[in-house]
């Protein structure tokens, strides 16, 4: 069984099939970017890709992950360790307090970007409207971050520093 | 979490005679696992089937196959431009997480968030037959007000499938001996009665491949509304999907139903016979909202349901109608 994690391939021999693919990340491979919350799907900690779109890993079999690109926080900077447009971002705004959350945080927003570059809805987009990163709004940017707590409640300045990557990135 | 088989199906022949119990998403199941209340001993992963693409149907409608993501049924442009209702209904529910691994077919068979059926320190007819209902005399704030028993006032929580059932659609299914059938949406769930744990009509072994959406008439105006008890990723307390057809000012045709007040998603048939060949009008919104609660019943906590839904159903039929949105807000 083997998993492929920020473009590299890990072996994880005879996995149980009841691991999870956080469970993986952390406890097999000893990956500890991905952050375990809640375990439950409710607070999106332990977010990340997976084929470049953002899911819960606590709630994911390892083993039916086998042949994905899985993308962690640490996946998110370039290759020459340089942090995203939107990891700066959360830097300038103060974007967090403990930290806890901000792995499941930055992995969330880079899917939203995306998200909204390929023009898909949230359920506060109007029928047939076009979307645009420059013109995001904050009431956008809070639904599509609606699976991501933040007990510190650094909200504000998470929406800010997603829209100034939004407004970067367009 | 107990040991079990893991399989990966190759074909849907494979996935229906590899076991009884599939997984897709998971998001549901794997977490249902982790209590302890689902306890599978073999599970058949169904997920590389070639059931994820969404294809024109003949006569106008869509065919869905059932591995197709909640996200991705939410954005497909035929869905937002044909069935509006389905795509605001899933972009309602859950987050972008959880949407971008929850499938259609699963959607449809996730189970109830009771707090008492995942609390296994309390009594639950759904989790153990013949234990009892702790819900009914503990906290039942979203507890079903409408085709409940004495047994269980458990809600479906499920968004997509309130939109499903109002749009007509209706399931494929392939049995393990080969054999395939249609279930219609609203006719896939059961009512609790007696036995709760009774909660769908598919067998063992039964896997859903795919979900027929019939075309609607020219001119359908669809809405969905949800109240809940914070603006993102909470369950409805009461939703409503509405698609309303009009010839000036009369109603051709009404189809409503309703999330979050019954054990299934509830299918307003009182309220749509009220509204056939009636005229819009707000007054005749009221009315058939009313009718359609009439046998409502609160269980305590509850009982704000049941004037909520009236205006919930009246201030959507008023939106679908094109009168402005009511007095709900």
């Amino acid at each position: 069984m083997k998993l492929q994690i920020d473009g590299q391939d890990h072996d994880l021999g005879d996995l149980d099939p009841r691991t999870t693919l956080l469970d993986a990340l952390r406890e097999r491979l000893g990956l500890m970017g991905t952050k375990k919350g809640c375990d439950h799907g409710q607070c999106g900690a332990c977010t990340v890709l997976v084929n470049g779109r953002r899911i819960n890993s606590c709630l994911a079999l390892a083993v039916m992950h086998e042949g994905d690109a899985i993308t962690t926080v640490a996946g998110l900077e370039a290759d020459d360790g340089t942090p995203s447009a939107l990891q700066e971002a959360f830097m300038e705004h103060d974007a967090f307090q403990c930290g806890y959350c901000t792995a499941g945080q930055l992995c969330s927003a880079t899917s939203l970007l995306r998200e909204v570059k390929r023009g898909e809805p949230s359920v506060l987009t109007p029928m047939g409207a076009e979307l645009s990163l420059s013109e995001l709004s904050d009431d956008e940017i809070r639904e599509r971050m609606s699976g991501n707590l933040c007990r510190c409640g650094a909200y504000a300045n998470i929406v800010a520093a997603v829209r100034q990557a939004a407004e970067a990135e367009s | 979490m107990r040991p079990f088989e893991y399989v990966r199906a190759a074909t849907v022949e494979d996935a229906v005679t590899g076991g009884d119990r599939f997984i897709a998403g998971g998001t549901n199941l794997v977490d249902l696992m982790k209590h302890g209340i689902e306890r599978p001993e073999r599970l058949v992963d169904v997920t590389r089937l070639e059931l994820a693409s969404i294809e024109e149907a003949d006569g106008g409608g869509l065919r869905i196959g059932s591995q197709v993501t909640n996200s991705a049924l939410a954005n497909d442009a035929r869905v937002r431009e044909r069935y509006p209702v389905l795509s605001k209904a899933l972009l309602s529910g859950a987050t972008q997480q959880l949407r971008n691994k929850a499938s259609t077919g699963g959607n449809f068979l996730q189970r109830t968030r009771c707090y008492y059926f995942y609390d296994t320190a309390r009594r639950c007819n759904k989790r153990e037959p013949g234990s009892g209902c702790d819900a009914l005399d503990g906290f039942n704030r979203i507890h079903a007000i409408l085709g409940a028993s004495e047994h269980c006032i458990a809600t479906h929580p499920s968004d997509m499938a309130v939109a499903m059932v109002a749009l007509d659609a209706e399931l494929l299914t392939r049995k393990s001996d080969g054999s395939t059938r249609r279930v219609k949406a609203e006719a896939l769930h059961q009512l609790p009665g007696d036995t709760p744990h009774h909660e769908h009509v598919l067998e063992p072994g039964e896997l859903i491949t795919h979900v027929d959406l019939p075309p609607l008439p020219d001119g359908a105006r669809h809405v969905y509304r949800k109240a809940r008890d914070r603006a993102s990723y909470a369950f409805a307390l009461v939703s409503v999907a509405v698609v309303l057809v009009t010839d000036g000012d009369a109603i051709t045709e009404a189809r409503v139903a309703l999330g979050g007040v019954a054990p299934k998603p509830w299918r307003a048939h009182r309220a749509e016979a009220a509204l056939k060949g009636a005229r819009v009008d707000r007054d005749v919104f009221r009315r058939a909202a009313e009718a359609e609660l009439e046998d409502a019943r609160g269980h305590g906590d509850n009982d704000f349901k049941i004037p909520l839904a009236t205006r919930l159903i009246a201030s959507a039929l008023a939106e679908a109608a094109g009168l402005d949105a009511g007095d709900d807000r």
